[in-house]
């Protein structure tokens, strides 16, 4: 009589994701269509950017920090220049902090529809992910009108910001944000009323408040899960003090939090307009003044040279919490150690809870749900004994899309 | 439109998009491209997901040395006759990451590079002039 014996399979997915900072290995194990194990490895390809930075002067690294991520192209150079600031002792002018403010939020709104057009295409509506790219033209189209570039946005310097926003640019910002008022109606509409996302997201990739604090899950992802965690609120850093900010969790929609990837959506979605109105009133309450507080860079580099110390710059990422830490030994212009935790990171554990019990269909919705700063989840491998067979990332799209579609019948 | 392009093309420029390490910005950038402001997809320029489908490569970003095999790998999928687009400062000169210890060094050191666009990242319409470009050169080996 032949024994039947129940096998799981070995499925690795990684590590060569054509990914950016943070490129992972999952490791997962299958019954059938459903995950039962979750393995990450982390570290597979790095581009030494803490290395480099030790060797170059403190300007330089603004714009080494600024090619972190070029998505988050803000909030790096910001909380380096935070915790530059904090090392040496700089005062940042009023104005200089509203208008960081300013920028943070635009670098918000233009991630977050990133990643809901992502999302979007995750689940095979590439109808919605053209619908948020367009609306995302606009931000960019603001953001280079501010600051003279789309992407990388070289805003930034130690004691403030490069260029201020005169009065003759306030019409062009608010036309923005109307327009976004507008539309906003429709993006939630689109996301949150729409049956075949609530279908996708719904009950989806769980990460419960208890799993969100154990394993220290930033930004979104945790406030999805109802943990109330927000640099802005918890530690006001530029002029969020003076803003007004608050928490944003899903139950301030639906009245119920259950920290699935329509709960991620709800967040996203809220912090769009909480960021539309945080521009707005900053750029209302903006004082006046100077812009930097030593604007003769010479002088600035000569200062940090001379002072030793160290810093810690934390600020609130679109994806979660950023920290820089920085240490100068007072002689040398480089710095001692600079050392970088990107939200992200803090973002991948969540991501075993989130996947456990879930199908391979669902493997890129639920990743993507944490926004994960990498392009794609490449490539599957499925070993199956002896037998080996890959499922490349399109295969796994189109198990996705074909999922939507049963789900649709 | 590049010069010497003919006024009716033998098909449609199919690329596949190859991330050697960057920092995203540039993927962003050839995302954009696709999307309606943009779209390239009314020239049939499209994004396909193997590049055993593609007639060019865009690679992004300084080679990492664990992507260099691959990137090699992916190139080597592509039928003849190809173009590769080299896109960003990084991917061309290194950029601001040029003296890493885990580089490889530009793309041009791993794979024959056709095409080199430089900005960080380069603006979408760079982007579609490169591959605007390729296609001239695609046109020019099939016809030969
Ligand atoms: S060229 Fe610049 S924007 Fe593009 S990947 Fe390199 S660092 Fe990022």
């Amino acid at each position: 009589m032949s024994q039947i014996t129940k096998t799981t399979y070995q499925l690795p997915i990684g590590p060569i994701h054509p990914a950016l900072k943070e490129p992972v290995m999952f490791k997962f194990e299958i019954d059938g269509e459903k995950i039962i194990a979750v393995d990450v490895e982390l570290g597979h390809v790095h581009r030494a950017i803490e290395w480099t930075g030790m060797r170059r002067n403190p300007i330089q690294i603004i714009y080494l920090a600024e090619r972190i991520c070029g998505i988050c192209s803000f909030v790096h150079p910001m909380a380096y220049c935070r915790a530059v600031e904090n090392a040496c002792n700089i005062q940042v002018p009023e104005r200089a902090d509203y208008l960081r403010v300013v920028h943070g939020e635009l670098e918000r709104i233009a991630s977050h529809l990133l990643w809901a057009g992502v999302a979007a295409h995750e689940i095979g509506f590439d109808t919605v992910l053209f619908l948020t790219w367009e609306m995302r033209e606009k931000v960019l189209d603001l953001i280079e009108y501010l600051t003279g570039n789309r992407v990388t946005k070289a805003i930034l310097m130690i004691g403030g910001v490069r260029r201020d926003i005169k009065p003759e640019n306030i019409p062009k910002i608010k036309e923005t944000l109307e327009y976004f008022k507008e539309n906003y109606k429709k993006l939630s509409h689109v996301f949150l009323d729409d049956k075949t996302f609530k279908m996708r997201s719904q009950g989806c990739g769980i990460l419960t408040y208890e799993d969100a604090l154990r394993l220290c899950a930033v930004g979104p992802t945790t406030r999805a899960s109802g943990v109330k965690k927000d640099v802005r609120v918890d530690q006001p850093y530029a002029a969020y003090s003076d803003l007004d900010v608050d928490y944003m969790t899903p139950d301030k929609r639906t009245g119920e939090i259950n920290g699935d990837v329509y709960d991620r959506i709800i967040v996203r979605l809220l912090e769009v307009k909480q960021s539309i109105e945080l521009i707005e009133r900053a750029v209302d309450q903006m004082p006046t003044g100077d812009i930097m507080s030593e604007p003769k860079i010479p002088k600035l580099l000569n200062y940090i040279k001379k002072t030793a110390g160290e810093g810690i710059g934390r600020d609130e990422a679109p994806r979660g919490e950023v920290i820089h830490y920085i240490k100068f030994d007072g002689v040398n212009e480089q710095p001692f150690t600079w050392k970088v935790r990107a939200s992200t990171y803090a973002n991948i554990l969540p991501w075993i809870p989130m996947l456990k019990g879930q199908q391979i269909a669902d493997i890129s919705i639920v990743a993507a749900s944490t926004d994960p700063c990498m392009s794609c989840t490449n490539r599957v491998t499925i070993i199956d004994k002896n037998k080996k067979y890959m499922l490349d990332k399109e295969q796994l799209h189109k198990l996705s899309v074909e999922k939507t579609r049963r789900l649709m019948r | 439109m590049a010069k010497g392009l003919p006024k009716s093309f033998k098909k449609s420029l199919w690329v596949f998009h190859c991330n050697s390490g960057s920092c995203n910005g540039c993927d962003i950038e050839i995302i954009a491209a696709l999307c309606p402001r943009y779209d390239v997809e009314r020239f049939g320029i499209k994004l396909v997901g193997t590049p055993r489908h593609a007639d060019a490569l865009l690679v992004t970003g300084p080679v990492t040395r664990q992507q260099a095999e691959r990137v090699k790998l992916v190139n080597e999928q592509m039928p003849d006759p190809k173009v590769v687009i080299a896109i960003g400062n990084c991917g061309n000169t290194g950029d601001v990451f040029y003296e890493s210890y885990n580089l490889v060094g530009p793309i041009q050191d791993v794979l024959p590079v056709d095409i080199h666009v430089i900005g960080c990242p380069p603006r979408p319409e760079n982007i579609i002039h490169a591959v605007a470009k390729a296609w001239t050169k695609l046109e020019t080996l099939e016809g030969k």
